[in-house]
C-alpha cells in the first residue's frame, strides 16, 4: 500500500509531556498513527503524517496535545482570501447555501470515503 | 435534501436492552453503509443531526460532535433503551467528538470503532476493539479514482467560460479569416485545455503516488508538462503557419500551470493534507501558476499576431 507523506515540518502539533496522563485517547483517534505510547506517555512519531485534523487534541482529557486543526483544502484558503465564505470547499458546506458552488453532489462526495 | 436521514434512534435487526449502540451521521450514505455492513447482527444506531453531511466532514465542522451526541443521547431516551453505558462511534468522528466530555455529560462511554464500516464485523467479533490498520485512513487508487467525476465537474463552470474565449480570439486573430481562423486556432485551444484538464485533475490523482515531490501543485505541474510535451510533438497540423513556434510556447506555459492548479484544488478531497502544509505550498504556488498562465496567454495572443 502506497503511504502518503505531504510537506515536511509544517504542522502545528505539539505534545506537552508534563501533561499527559497516558489514557491513550490520541493514538486511538489519529487516522495516520502519528502518535505511539513510550513508557506510559504519548510521544509523537510519525509528525509529517499529520492532517491536523484536530481529533488528538479535541479528544485529549489534559490538553496535553494542541493542534491548529483545519482542513487542508486549497479551494478553502482561496475563498478565505477572496473574502467568501471559506467553509464553502470540499465538503465542508451547508447544503441550504449551496446555490453559487460546485452542487451538491460535489459538496458532498469529497472525502466521501470517510463515511 | 434526499440525502439525509430523520436524526433519532433506530432498531437493526431485533437490538435488546443489551444490544450495542453504533453512531452515525444523517447522510444517507453514511447511514446505509453502517447497515449494510453488519446484516443479521442486532443494534442500536443513533442517528445525529449533521445537516445531511457525511462522518468526517460533519466532525471536521463540529455538527458530527460533543453537543449534538449528548443532545441526541437525551432525547432519544437512550437510557431507558439500553442498559449499558457505551456508545460506538465512527473513528473518524473523532475531531468533533471529546470523548471525556460525552461520559462526563451523558454519562456514556464513547468507543471508538474502526475507519470503514466494512471492519465493523471484525471489530466486533474481537469485543470491540480495532487493529492498528482498522485505524488508519487510506488513500488507495479506487478511493482517488472514485473522486475525478468530482473534481471533473467543478471544472465544467471555467471550461464552459474560458473555451469560447479562445474560440472568439482564435477566429479574430490571424489572416485566414474569422471561421477559419476559429476552427484552426480555436479547435486546438480547446483539446490543449481538455489536455490540461485531464492532467490535472484525472491523471493527477490516479497518479499521485508515482508523481515526484509532495506539494500536489508540484505534481500537477510535471503531469502536464508531460500532457503538453506529449501533445506539442504530436500535433503536426498548421505546422507551417508562421505563428506555430509560439502558439506551442504558450500551451507549454499553459497547460502546466492549470494542471497544477486543478492538482493544488485537489488537497481539499485528499485524506492526508494539513492547512499549515497547504497554505505553505499556495506561498509559492500559486504566484508561479498566475505567472505562468499570464506568460503563457500573452504568448498565445501574440502568436495570432504573427502573419
Amino acid at each position: 500500500m502506497e503511504r502518503f507523506v505531504y510537506l515536511k515540518d509544517v504542522v502545528t502539533l505539539a505534545l506537552d509531556p508534563e501533561k499527559c496522563i497516558g489514557c491513550g485517547m490520541c493514538l486511538v483517534v489519529c487516522p495516520h498513527g502519528v502518535l505511539r505510547m513510550n513508557n506510559g506517555h504519548a510521544r509523537i512519531v510519525n509528525r509529517d503524517l499529520c492532517m491536523e485534523c484536530g481529533a488528538c487534541s479535541r479528544n485529549c482529557p489534559t490538553e496535553a496535545v494542541t493542534v491548529e486543526a483545519g482542513v487542508g483544502c486549497a479551494a478553502a484558503v482561496i475563498n478565505t482570501a477572496l473574502g467568501r465564505d471559506g467553509s464553502s470547499c470540499c465538503c465542508v458546506i451547508e447544503p441550504d447555501k449551496d446555490s453559487g458552488g460546485g452542487g451538491l453532489k460535489t459538496s458532498q462526495s469529497a472525502r466521501s470515503g470517510c463515511c | 435534501m434526499h440525502y439525509m436521514v430523520d436524526p433519532g434512534l433506530y432498531a437493526l435487526g431485533n437490538p435488546d436492552d443489551q444490544a450495542p449502540v453504533l453512531v452515525t451521521a444523517n447522510y444517507k450514505m453514511s447511514f446505509d453503509r453502517l447497515r449494510e455492513a453488519i446484516p443479521g447482527r442486532n443494534a442500536w444506531i443513533l442517528v445525529l443531526d449533521t445537516k445531511g453531511i457525511n462522518v468526517w466532514c460533519a466532525a471536521g465542522k463540529g455538527t458530527f460532535g460533543t453537543e449534538e451526541l449528548v443532545r441526541r443521547v437525551a432525547a432519544s431516551g437512550l437510557t431507558q433503551v439500553v442498559t449499558h453505558r457505551e456508545l460506538i462511534l465512527p473513528q473518524l468522528s473523532g475531531p468533533g467528538v471529546a470523548a471525556h466530555e460525552v461520559r462526563k455529560r451523558s454519562g456514556f462511554t464513547v468507543i471508538y470503532g474502526p475507519i470503514r464500516s466494512t471492519d465493523l464485523p471484525a471489530f466486533w467479533d474481537a469485543g470491540f476493539k480495532a487493529t492498528a490498520v482498522m485505524r488508519r485512513k487510506t488513500f488507495t487508487m479506487r478511493e482517488r479514482t472514485v473522486l475525478v467525476p468530482v473534481e471533473l465537474v467543478g471544472t465544467l463552470k471555467w471550461s464552459l467560460v474560458i473555451l469560447p474565449l479562445f474560440f472568439l480570439a482564435g477566429g479574430l486573430g490571424g489572416d485566414a479569416g474569422f471561421w477559419a481562423g476559429m476552427l484552426q486556432n480555436g479547435l486546438f485551444a480547446v483539446i490543449a485545455m481538455l489536455s490540461a484538464v485531464v492532467a490535472g485533475a484525472v491523471l493527477t490523482p490516479m497518479l499521485l503516488p508515482w508523481l515526484p515531490g509532495r506539494a500536489f501543485s508540484l505534481k500537477g505541474f510535471v503531469m502536464g508538462l508531460i500532457t503538453s510535451a506529449l501533445l506539442v510533438t504530436l500535433w503536426t497540423r498548421g505546422f507551417s503557419e508562421p505563428g506555430y513556434p509560439t502558439r506551442m510556447m504558450a500551451w507549454l506555459f499553459i497547460i502546466p500551470v492549470v494542471s497544477a492548479y486543478l492538482a493544488m484544488n485537489f488537497t481539499g478531497a485528499s485524506t492526508y493534507t494539513s492547512l499549515s502544509g497547504v497554505r505553505k505550498e499556495m506561498k509559492w504556488a500559486v504566484p508561479f501558476q498566475i505567472a505562468g498562465g499570464v506568460a503563457g496567454v500573452c504568448l498565445w495572443l501574440s502568436s495570432l499576431l504573427i502573419t
